[in-house]
């Protein structure tokens, strides 16, 4: 009797489903392919349903594994016996004593800091590490237009550009740095240093391609790092160099499809402190159709005639740089970056550079102050021709006049560095951690002596990144800062404590290191 | 003239002339009313647990003027700004104005009425941070309970998710359309995607198709310009568009909105007041710029007096500031963790941690939002089987949440973490940009919250930008874990610092929610951002809407789904003069477009129940109340029924497993909502 029910059942419900099956749009013609097909070739036939059941189980798995070959399956008994055996580092690596000394002896200002600025020891000192070359910091109107931008805005704008975090004031800085530097538009980011880290990997993606100058700075390094094109060095600032890796280029790219491509450098670059040739370059750019990335960080307000940049400087149309990137928290002494272009390269980045998009906007008083002292250099281009002067007299003291170092920055960079001449190098056979620890003790006698310069910091980039250069290390270098808060006199003061302090450590060294080259 | 909302807590009952004397905002003053109307009884039907008759009416009479208020917002356009230049982009110093305070009504207090000037300037406070309705209003941001559930998720009838998707399907099709003809017909629009001269296309005709297919319908929506203070209120630059988003053009004109979208957690985003006093100061004496990254000479007193500070502020021994709180991720990371380590992530992290992340060259992998169990699952066979290829035991595994989700408003499961932390010796970093400040009876973050000591999580690191109304990020961990980090983080070594009148923001707030500054502000502020979180999500939920994330979230995203309702949503909450943030696809999964409240300590409860009302209409017109009931809303339980006897109590009725979709009114939301926010939300 139960066995009947059940046997009615199931036909009842396979006449249900064949009912059901045959109301569907399409299942006819299923049924008749399936027929036609076991008629025509049984083996296809086969083969098709070897394929069906390969589908639905591949659709059921349990989800794409990532183990391949390589996975060794373990007990649970074993699991947890690894787990309890797996012994973690602790989450730093213990300071070196290098590194100890440097947390030591870094300097803290307190109270403003400015031409001369008071230490934590109780000292003033001359401060030539600041990027204080015009002496903004201390300008009175700049602070004044920070406090009324405060009393109407408030300090932080409290969201991301995209969600209410625009205020006009930033409209209007991107305006006048557009209008400054003649281009279409111009984006600005909240903090200098991440900006060309994500300009960088909101345009270049798989399969394009950078062409980037060896020494580019650590910014760019790590925008290089991020995005994931196809990565190509050329010598420093040698534009031959350069013209072969480009022809290179567009010989092998010749039958793929065409790709986006880039040449990446800086203005003044930060680790030599030289000067890019831009009309060389642009001309490069545009006979192998390659777009330019210009890092003008260390450039923009500093060269030219009214503080445009390498654009001015170099007489270039800035139109002819696809992305130029520069600094606010600089040479201008308020607070970001910005990118500019023309208003397709500006409004891509406003949805796909994650530091503009993830990020809140920049704080209003540091937009406005950024548009006041970019018009003070406008209308008052003397502040930089009184910069240049101290240049001037700062590397009359140092570059031809010390036997032991010599300047590798432009003549118009307020950023001077000092590096070791190679001879000094090479008779005493100087590592680079040697040479860094030499200059910090020129850094600290200097300073000892009433003068705070700095050295050129170096930081080490990932291995196994993408484009690693394993060639090219930074050179240790001092790095003294110019400013126009100081007279003449008083720059040549300090020009001559720092040729001191560096003969100083340098002929002491000597004595203990002297030995070490005679006998080896 | 427009009638601001700030009025209402000093004279909740314009709309009735008898009580036309001043009293101090309480529910005291209504016994004088008789409740005879008919709304009252009306109330008292629906409402589940009878209350006194006048405290009905008192609500009854603030519920009307809502409404009136709602009423006058739609009926009125947007207030006139003089500014002096109409042309964008300028300065323009005086076009942040306050509300303006309802001159034309002669004054009636016994009081003397406070000047023209006076009256301007408190006008203008309170657009930036609203006077407190009642004390009551008020609650403590804290975890009870050793559970910590994770939050019911509600699902729409399937009605609306096939919508969604076929919603999607034509917009795409509809794009390839467009773009079929559009790039035979109108070519030069198509330019710029197209190779020319030699150049590859700057953007890809593929990648860029969303964006100009389906963001650019919704443009307007997004990056509306601003102007003034984003406090409790916020004043929109208008603009107009003549070809559909591709370009705006300003009116010249402004529109001040109550302020739902931004990270104002705390209200510091002020222009007047304490902080702001200590920041003008600071300018004065530190200028604008310390010129120098930290590493080189940009390290000065006050910056070590804010690291100090914010150490002892998040119970850690040592921290350190940076001046961009999407840097100090993306260059901790590489200092932390390396090759041969791991990193495991939460799905939804933040796109700052991922780009540490991947800088940081260590191997990167992910779980599923929250779920302890799928971590676990990870974490043993990450261990188990060491590095990929060689099997050597990883170098260290480091687990990276958030502490508040900012798309979600779901908090990490922190008593989760830390039991799993025990067992498998991983490093844990917590990223407190959203729940610094806003979550915890002292404002301390998710420890504070579930009372966990700080010290078993070893690095905490958290945005100013947020809750502190400043800019920058700060990291916060054992000293010799900073001592190191300040010598190999890039950001301290290349980065700016951060600017003197930002420090000084940080840490005159930090001051103040600590109780040092001002006694009781800080305290103050923190507990009316508990209160408010709850008080929406509740009324949010009652209403009948889906709403994500855990109760005492101030972030409340709730769920639109279809894409059409996106826009249609945030012109609406403009039209009632709220500005909300929309979100969708990509930024959250394809069906669940949403849009997003941060709730601020700059809100009262009638800025509350303003939005509510807003929602509440809207919910109807836009068809969003599709709330099952499964996530909380439902009614509350009868009188001598206590939440320990519901079980019984649903057997003894036959309410067993019976859920009812939450609709409730407006009325009944507001009449109940303050008393029920203090207990645990159903
Ligand atoms: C979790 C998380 N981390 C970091 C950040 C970046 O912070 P900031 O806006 O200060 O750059 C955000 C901001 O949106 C965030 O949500």
């Amino acid at each position: 009797m139960e066995f009947q029910d059940a046997q009615r059942f199931v036909l009842r419900a396979i006449d249900e489903i064949s009912h059901t099956f045959q109301k569907l749009p399409g299942s006819a013609m299923l049924i008749r392919y399936i027929q036609s097909s076991y008629q025509d070739d049984p083996v296809r036939s086969a083969i098709e349903l070897i394929l069906v059941i390969f589908f639905v189980r591949y659709l059921l798995a349990p989800s794409y594994s990532t183990h391949n070959g390589n996975f060794v399956t373990l007990s649970e008994e074993e699991i947890d016996d690894l787990v309890d055996e797996w012994i973690p580092e602790p989450l730093v690596a213990p300071q070196t004593s290098f590194e100890e000394a440097e947390n030591e002896k870094l300097p803290v200002i307190i109270g403003p800091t400015g031409p001369k600025s008071k230490l934590s020891n109780g000292r003033t000192v001359t401060n030539l590490a600041s990027y204080n070359f015009f002496n903004f910091v201390g300008n009175e109107q700049v602070k004044e237009k920070a406090i009324q931008t405060l009393r109407t805005y408030g300090v932080g704008p409290c969201g991301p550009p995209q969600f209410y975090g625009t205020q006009d004031v930033h409209m209007k800085t991107e305006a006048d740095i557009a209008s400054c530097l003649g281009t279409e538009g111009c984006i600005i980011y909240a903090q200098a240093f991440s900006t060309i880290s994500s300009v960088i990997p909101a345009f270049c993606k798989r399969g394009d391609i950078i062409v980037a100058d060896r020494a580019v700075n650590y910014a760019i390094r790590k925008g290089l790092q991020i995005c994931r094109s196809t990565i190509r060095y050329y010598e420093h600032n040698d534009m031959e160099d350069l013209e072969r890796v480009l022809q290179k280029i567009v010989k092998e790219q010749s039958k793929k499809p065409l790709t986006r491509r880039f040449i990446v450098t800086e203005g003044l670059s930060e680790t030599v402190g030289d000067c890019v040739d831009l009309p060389k370059l642009v001309e490069l750019k545009l006979r192998y159709k390659f777009r330019l990335m210009l890092d003008e960080t260390w450039s923009f307000g500093v060269l030219g005639r009214t503080g445009r940049g390498l654009t001015e400087a170099q007489n270039v149309d800035a139109s002819q740089v696809d992305m130029l990137v520069g600094s606010l928290a600089g040479p201008l002494c308020a607070g970001g970056g910005f990118c500019a272009g023309s208003t397709d390269v500006v409004e891509h980045q406003r949805i796909s550079a994650a530091s503009y998009t993830f990020s809140a906007a920049l704080p209003a008083m540091l937009a406005t102050t950024a548009s006041e002292t970019l018009n003070m250099l406008q209308t008052n281009p003397d502040i930089l021709v009184q910069c240049r002067e101290n240049i001037r007299a700062m590397r009359a003291q140092l570059d031809p006049r010390s036997d032991w170092v010599h300047c590798t920055s432009s003549p118009e960079n307020p950023v001077m560095l000092l590096v070791l001449k190679p001879d000094v190098i090479n008779s005493r056979r100087l590592s680079i951690e040697e040479q860094e620890r030499i200059l910090q003790e020129c850094v600290d006698e200097a300073l000892a002596n009433g003068v705070l310069i700095t050295r050129l910091k170096s930081m080490p980039v990932a291995p196994s990144s993408n484009g690693k250069d394993d060639e090219w290390k930074l050179q240790p270098a001092l790095k003294v800062c110019i400013t126009t808060g100081l007279s003449k006199k008083e720059i040549e003061k300090a020009g001559v404590t720092i040729r001191h302090a560096i003969t100083k450590v340098l002929t002491r060294k000597t004595s203990s290191k002297l030995a070490l080259p005679a006998t080896s | 003239m427009f009638t601001m909302p700030q009025r209402l807590p000093r004279n909740p009952f314009a709309s009735s002339p008898n009580t036309a004397t001043a009293i101090p905002p309480s529910e005291k003053p209504t016994a004088r009313r008789p409740s005879t109307s008919k709304a009252n009884r009306l109330s008292q039907f629906f409402s589940s647990s009878p209350k006194s008759k006048e405290q009905q009416s008192a609500q009854a009479a603030l519920l009307s003027a809502v409404a009136a208020q709602q009423q006058h917002l739609l009926n009125n356009p947007s207030p006139q700004i003089s500014a002096p230049s109409l042309s964008l982009p300028t300065i323009s110093l005086s076009t942040a104005k306050g509300g303006e305070a309802n001159m034309d009504e002669p004054p009636t207090t016994l009081f003397q009425p406070p000047s023209v000037a006076e009256a301007k300037k408190q006008a203008r406070i309170d657009a930036q941070f609203a006077p407190i309705g009642s004390q009551s209003h008020r609650y403590v941001s804290k975890h009870m309970g050793e559970e910590f559930p994770e939050p019911i998720m509600d699902e729409p009838p399937y009605y609306y998710l096939l919508t969604t998707y076929i919603s999607y399907l034509v917009l795409i099709i509809f794009g390839h359309i467009r773009d079929f003809f559009g790039k035979r017909f109108r070519p030069e629009h198509y330019r710029h995607l197209k190779a020319a001269n030699g150049y590859a296309a700057l953007n890809s005709d593929f990648d860029n198709f969303y964006v100009r297919r389906l963001k650019m319908r919704i443009d307007d929506c997004f990056a509306r310009p601003i102007t003034g203070v984003p406090g409790r209120y916020i004043t929109l630059m208008d603009r107009k568009t003549d070809d559909f988003n591709e370009h705006f053009q300003f009116t010249g004109t402004y529109t001040e909105t109550l302020n739902m979208s931004s990270y104002n957690y705390l209200g510091f985003a002020q222009s007047e007041g304490p902080c702001a006093d200590a920041v003008e100061e600071a300018i004065k004496k530190y200028g604008v710029s310390a010129a120098s990254p930290r590493a080189d000479v940009g390290t000065s007193d006050l910056a070590l007096e804010v690291e100090d500070r914010i150490a002892k502020f998040v119970g850690k021994p040592a921290a350190m500031v940076f001046s961009m709180g999407f840097a100090t991720n993306a260059t901790s990371f590489p200092a932390l963790v390396g090759k041969g380590c791991l990193i495991i992530s939460d799905e939804l992290n933040h796109a700052s941690i991922r780009i540490g992340a991947r800088l940081s060259g260590a191997m990167i992998s992910s779980f599923k939002h929250n779920d302890m169990n799928d971590l676990e699952k990870k974490l043993r066979e990450f261990i188990s089987q060491g590095q990929p290829r060689t099997h050597r035991p990883w170098k260290k595994i480091l687990i990276v949440v958030e502490g508040l989700y900012s798309m979600e408003g779901t908090m990490c499961n922190l008593p989760g973490l830390l039991k799993l932390k025990k067992r498998y010796k991983f490093h844990l970093f917590i990223d407190e940009a959203h729940s610094i400040g806003a979550l915890g009876p002292r404002g301390r973050g998710v420890c504070d919250y579930f009372g966990i000591d700080p010290s078993e999580v070893d690095i905490l690191m958290g945005t100013l930008t947020k809750s502190f109304g400043a800019n920058g990020g700060y990291v916060a961990a054992e000293k010799h874990i900073i001592d190191k980090l300040r010598v190999t983080n890039a950001g301290t070594i290349y980065g700016e610092s951060p600017a003197p009148p930002v420090l000084m923001q940080i840490l005159s707030a930090v001051k103040i929610i600590s109780g040092e500054l001002v006694p009781g502000q800080g305290e103050e502020r923190l507990q009316r951002i508990a209160f408010n979180s709850r008080y929406l999500r509740l009324g949010l939920k009652r209403l009948g809407y889906i709403v994500y994330g855990h109760d005492d979230s101030p972030i409340i995203p709730i769920v639109l789904y279809n894409p059409a309702k996106m826009p249609a949503f945030s012109h609406e909450m403009l039209r009632r003069k709220i500005s909300v943030v929309i979100v969708g696809y990509p930024a959250t999964p394809l069906i669940s477009s949403r849009a997003r409240f941060c709730v601020s300590a700059a809100h009262n409860k009638d800025d509350m129940d303003r939005l509510l009302a807003a929602c509440d209409e809207i919910g109807n017109v836009l068809q969003l109340k599709f709330s099952t009931g499964v996530a909380g809303g439902a009614e509350n339980l009868p009188d001598g029924v206590t939440p320990e006897m519901e079980k019984e109590w649903q057997k003894a009725n036959g309410l067993q497993g019976v859920v009812k979709p939450p609709r409730w009114t407006l009325r009944e939301i507001i009449a109940n909502g303050v008393q029920d926010v203090k207990k645990p939300l159903r």
